[in-house]
C-alpha cells in the first residue's frame, strides 16, 4: 500500500544503536553503491570514515575511553556513562535545505514526502551542493560525474516500502515513519530517558530550530557538537551570506571606480592636472 | 564570540576554478578600466581603453571553457541555464552560481561588441567598422557603462560565491570576499594593461603612468580587504586554515602587491625588467585565488 503524501522521515534513536552497521549494508545493496575501497584506520571501530557518494548511511563510533594514562581522548566529559557513542548518520532532509538554496540547476528537489531527492539526469556535478551542506552528506561520484546522497529511498516509498536501512536496523534505531507521528515517539523516548538519568539526552533537528526542522531526526546522548552535528548557533543557511557578501563588493566597485577616475582625470607625470581633457571620440 | 564550527565536505574546487577566476577577474576588470579611460574624457587614453577592451574579451574567452571543464558532467553545461526539471530557465537570485551563469552570459555579449568595436577602429577588421562607429559618443558610454556592471560583477561574485556555503573560511568571511577578488582583479587588470601599454608604441607615456598610479590606488584597496578579510577569520576562529603551508602563497600575494611600488620608488628595484612588476602583480592575483579556494578544503 502507497504512503500518503505527507511528510515522512527517520527518527534515529542513538541510545539504542549496536554499531552493527546493518543501515550502511543494507543502504548499499539496495541503493547499488560499490563503496570505497576499505581502509583500516587503527584508531577506531569506525572505517567507513564520513558520509559521501558510496555511503548513504554512516555509522558513527564516538569513543570516550579513557587511554593508558588515564586522559580522556576526546575532549568532551563522558555522557551518561557511556564511553562510547553510535549513531547511523544520514542526510537529515533539511525543511530549509542549504544543497536546495545553492544548487544552479535545480537538480535537487523536494518530493511530495517532504524529502530531498538529488535527480541525477539534472546534476551536471558542479559540486555546490556540497560546499554548501553542513553536514558533509553529499558526495561526488567521479565515474558517474555527479553527486550523490541518500534518497530516503523514494523508490521504495513510491512502493508502499519501508527505506532499506530502517528496514535491515535490528535495534529499531532508525524508526520510518509519517513526521508526526515519529515526533511523538521521540517525545516519549526522551521522557524515558530523562526519567531514567540519562541528563544530557536531547533531541536534535526535532524542533525547527535547526533548519526549519530535520526529517531525519536523532536522539543523542550528549551535545550536537559530538557527533559532528552543528549546533543551534552554528545552523546557517549558505544565503545568510548573500546580502553582506554583495553588499562588500558593491562597496569596493563604487570606490574602485571613484579611485579609478580619479587616477585617470587628475594624476599627470610633470603633476599638472588634465587641463586637455576632451570628450572621447 | 565563540568561534564557528564546521561540518561540511570540500567541493574539490581545483585549478579550473582557480583559473576561472583569474581570468574571469582579469576581463571584468579590463572592461572597467577600459570604460574609465574613455569616462576620464583623454584622446591620449583611446589606445590604451582600446587594448583594454580586447584584452577583456581575450581573457573571456577562456572562462566557460574551465568552468565546463570542472563540471562532472561537462556536456550539461546548459543546465546551468535551462531548467530541465521543472522547465522554463534555470534562474535562482539565492544562488550566486547560476546569477553568475548568467552574469556570464550577458557580460560575454558586451564584452565580444566591445571588443568588436576596438578591432574596428584599429582597421584590423574592417566589417566591425559599423560597430566602431555605434559605439562611438555617448551610446558607446552607455553601453560600456553597462558593460563595467556586469564585468565589475563577474570580479566579486566568485568571492560571494565561495561565501555563499558552510566551508570554513570561505563562509567566515562574506563581507571581505567579493570585494577583495574585485579589487584584485582591478589591480591585476592595471597590471597586464601595463605590461600590454609597455610592448606598445601607440600608448602614450602619461597614460601608462596614469595606470601606475590608478594600480597603486586598487594596490591599496585591495590591502585594506586582506586586512578585513584576516581579521573576520581571526573572529571566526578559521585563521589557521589560510597559514601554516599557505605562508608561502602569502608571500607570492605580497610580493606582488609591492612589486609595482617598489619599481617606482627604489633604484635597485628600478634596474629590473619592465614587465617584471606587473607579471608578479599578476603571479600574486593569481596566487590569492589559489591560497583562499586550496585553503579552505584542506
Amino acid at each position: 500500500m502507497a504512503f500518503q503524501e505527507k511528510p515522512m522521515g527517520f527518527f534515529t534513536d542513538t541510545s539504542v544503536c549496536i554499531g552493527c552497521k546493518a543501515c550502511e549494508v543494507a543502504c548499499k545493496e539496495w541503493n547499488q553503491l560499490e563503496g570505497n575501497p576499505p581502509h583500516f584506520t587503527a584508531d577506531s571501530f569506525d572505517n567507513t570514515g564520513q558520509l559521501d557518494a558510496q555511503n548513504w548511511r554512516h555509522v558513527q563510533f564516538i569513543e570516550q575511553v579513557p587511554d593508558n594514562n588515564g586522559v580522556v581522548m576526546t575532549p568532551t566529559p563522558i555522557a551518561g556513562g557511556q564511553a562510547w557513542l553510535m549513531m547511523s548518520d544520514v542526510c537529515k532532509h533539511c525543511k530549509n535545505a542549504s544543497c536546495m538554496e545553492v544548487c544552479p540547476t535545480n537538480a535537487l528537489m523536494r518530493t511530495e514526502y517532504d524529502t530531498v531527492y538529488l535527480q541525477k539526469d539534472v546534476c551536471n556535478g558542479c559540486r555546490n551542493c556540497i560546499s554548501a551542506c553542513p553536514y558533509g552528506v553529499i558526495g561526488f561520484n567521479e565515474e558517474q560525474g555527479v553527486a550523490q546522497k541518500c534518497t530516503l529511498c523514494y523508490d521504495r516509498l513510491q512502493g508502499g516500502l519501508q527505506p532499506a536501512c530502517a528496514k535491515a536496523c535490528p535495534t529499531e534505531s532508525i524508526k520510518f515513519g509519517y513526521i508526526e507521528d515519529l515526533h511523538k515517539v521521540a517525545n516519549d523516548r526522551l521522557a524515558n530517558l530523562r526519567k531514567q538519568g540519562y541528563a544530557k539526552a536531547q533531541l536534535y533537528g526535532r524542533d525547527d530550530k535547526v533548519y526549519g526542522g530535520l526529517n531525519a531526526f536523532f536522539l543523542l546522548m550528549d551535545k550536537p557538537e559530538v557527533y559532528k552535528l552543528p549546533n543551534e548557533a552554528n545552523a546557517t543557511l549558505p544565503s545568510r551570506n548573500n546580502l553582506p557578501g554583495y553588499v562588500g563588493g558593491v562597496a569596493t566597485a563604487v570606490v574602485g571606480l571613484i579611485a579609478g577616475l580619479l587616477a585617470f582625470r587628475n594624476a599627470r607625470m610633470n603633476g599638472v592636472p588634465n587641463n586637455n581633457a576632451t570628450p572621447p571620440h | 564570540m565563540p568561534p564557528a564550527e564546521h561540518f561540511a565536505a570540500p567541493p574539490e574546487w581545483q585549478w579550473w576554478i582557480v583559473a576561472y577566476f583569474f581570468f574571469g577577474g582579469l576581463a571584468g576588470g579590463s572592461y572597467a578600466l577600459g570604460t574609465l579611460l574613455r569616462f576620464a574624457g583623454d584622446r591620449r587614453d583611446e589606445s590604451a581603453a582600446r587594448i583594454a577592451f580586447i584584452t577583456s574579451f581575450i581573457a573571456l574567452i577562456p572562462c566557460p571553457i574551465f568552468l565546463t571543464l570542472d563540471l562532472g558532467q561537462p556536456i550539461r553545461f546548459w543546465h546551468m541555464l535551462v531548467d530541465t526539471s521543472g522547465g522554463g530557465l534555470a534562474f535562482k537570485p539565492d544562488s550566486p552560481m547560476s546569477l553568475g551563469s548568467w552574469a556570464l552570459l550577458v557580460f560575454g555579449l558586451f564584452s565580444f561588441v566591445s571588443f568588436l568595436g576596438a578591432i574596428g577602429e584599429t582597421g584590423w577588421l574592417r566589417a566591425a567598422s559599423p560597430i566602431s562607429r555605434a559605439l562611438r559618443g555617448g551610446a558607446g558610454l552607455v553601453w560600456s557603462a553597462i558593460g563595467t556592471v556586469f564585468g565589475l560583477f563577474i570580479c566579486a561574485y566568485t568571492g560571494v560565491l565561495l561565501a555563499v556555503s558552510n566551508q570554513p573560511v570561505w563562509s567566515d568571511a562574506a563581507l571581505a570576499l567579493g570585494g577583495m577578488f574585485l579589487a584584485s582583479a582591478l589591480a591585476g587588470s592595471a597590471a597586464l594593461l601595463l605590461l600590454l601599454a609597455r610592448s606598445r608604441r601607440d600608448v602614450d607615456a602619461d597614460t601608462a603612468y596614469r595606470l601606475e598610479i590608478a594600480d597603486r590606488y586598487f594596490v591599496f584597496l585591495e590591502v585594506v580587504l586582506i586586512a578585513i578579510f584576516l581579521i573576520t577569520l581571526a573572529i571566526a576562529g578559521t585563521i589557521g586554515k589560510v597559514l601554516g603551508i599557505w605562508i608561502l602563497l602569502w608571500l607570492v600575494v605580497v610580493i606582488g602587491l609591492l612589486a609595482p611600488i617598489a619599481m617606482a620608488r627604489w633604484d635597485v628595484a628600478r634596474r629590473w625588467p619592465p614587465v617584471a612588476a606587473p607579471l608578479l602583480a599578476l603571479l600574486g592575483v593569481l596566487a590569492l585565488r589559489a591560497l583562499v579556494i586550496f585553503s579552505a578544503q584542506t
